[in-house]
């Protein structure tokens, strides 16, 4: 078997109503877009309710990467998926802000136990809106 | 440009590939912590170097980063200069006015770098290329 390395993927782990992404690696713009597209395609797959995306080992988030992010929470959300940004090391928000990238609309979290708390309690609260309207 | 011989080169790489950018900033966040900087410093010249390499390979398709340290107006510093022989800047003050874009970015390249340094230089011809050097204080 020949193996590429430059071909990376990154993994998306489906748990529960939940896909979990860890982006281990630095990554290049096209790696970016691949992954948006990824994620996406497996939200409709499986549709998961919501994705936590963990970037605490990211150690620089640019524009380009920001945007793609933040690009990514609105159309899962047009999807009906919720997506929390999980882990963003402190030097990388000061980082962005600085930028001028602020990411309206994008959830985040410190770590992932505080993402799967947010996207449940939003889960039992959509639940509790259709419970009610009948 | 601010230049000087006794500035010590630490590295340099051509950039060809998308895959060059990822290796130049690491390599760039490699001597800033060489250098001690803090973490914050660190994320700050890497991402600014992010963004002015993207550009440089989206609009000249390719280029070249040196990193130096040294003294600037007697002051420890970084500094990264980063050229290309592309198509050059018409409106250098247009391009580094905030959220102006020529099509391809969302406008935060340049004026977004020069945010996150202390120094930033600019000159470029048209058809002859481009030449950025920003610099940073250890």
């Amino acid at each position: 078997m020949k193996i590429d390395l430059h071909e990376k993927r990154i993994p998306i782990i489906k748990i529960g109503n939940y896909l979990i992404v860890s982006i281990q690696v630095d990554m290049h713009d096209k790696l970016a877009i691949q992954l948006q597209s990824q994620i996406l395609d497996e939200i409709e797959k499986t549709g998961a309710k919501g994705v936590l995306i963990d970037i605490s080992v990211l150690e620089m988030v640019d524009s380009f990467i920001g945007r793609m992010l933040s690009g990514m929470a609105s159309m899962a959300s047009i999807m009906d998926t919720a997506v929390v940004i999980v882990g963003m090391q402190p030097a990388v928000a000061i980082t962005l802000v600085e930028l001028g990238l602020e990411m309206p609309g994008v959830d985040t979290a410190l770590n992932m136990e505080n993402g799967m708390e947010m996207l449940e309690k939003r889960l039992r609260e959509e639940d509790n809106e259709t419970f009610e309207s009948h | 440009m601010t230049s000087d011989k006794n500035w010590e080169e630490l590295g340099r790489k051509n950039l060809e590939s998308e895959n060059d950018i990822v290796m130049a900033r690491q390599l760039v966040r490699h001597y800033a912590k060489q250098l001690r900087m803090g973490i914050v410093d660190q994320t700050r010249v890497t991402t600014a170097v992010s963004e002015l390499l993207r550009n440089m390979y989206n609009y000249a398709g390719g280029g070249e980063i040196k990193i130096f340290s040294g003294l600037v107006d007697e002051k420890d510093a970084l500094i990264i200069t980063c050229s290309d022989s592309g198509p050059g800047i018409e409106d250098l003050e247009l391009a580094m006015s905030d959220g102006y874009t020529s099509g391809m970015g969302m406008g935060y390249g340049l004026p977004g770098a020069k945010r996150l340094v202390d120094r930033f230089e600019i000159q470029s011809k048209v058809n002859v290329g481009t030449t950025v050097r920003i610099i940073k204080w250890r």
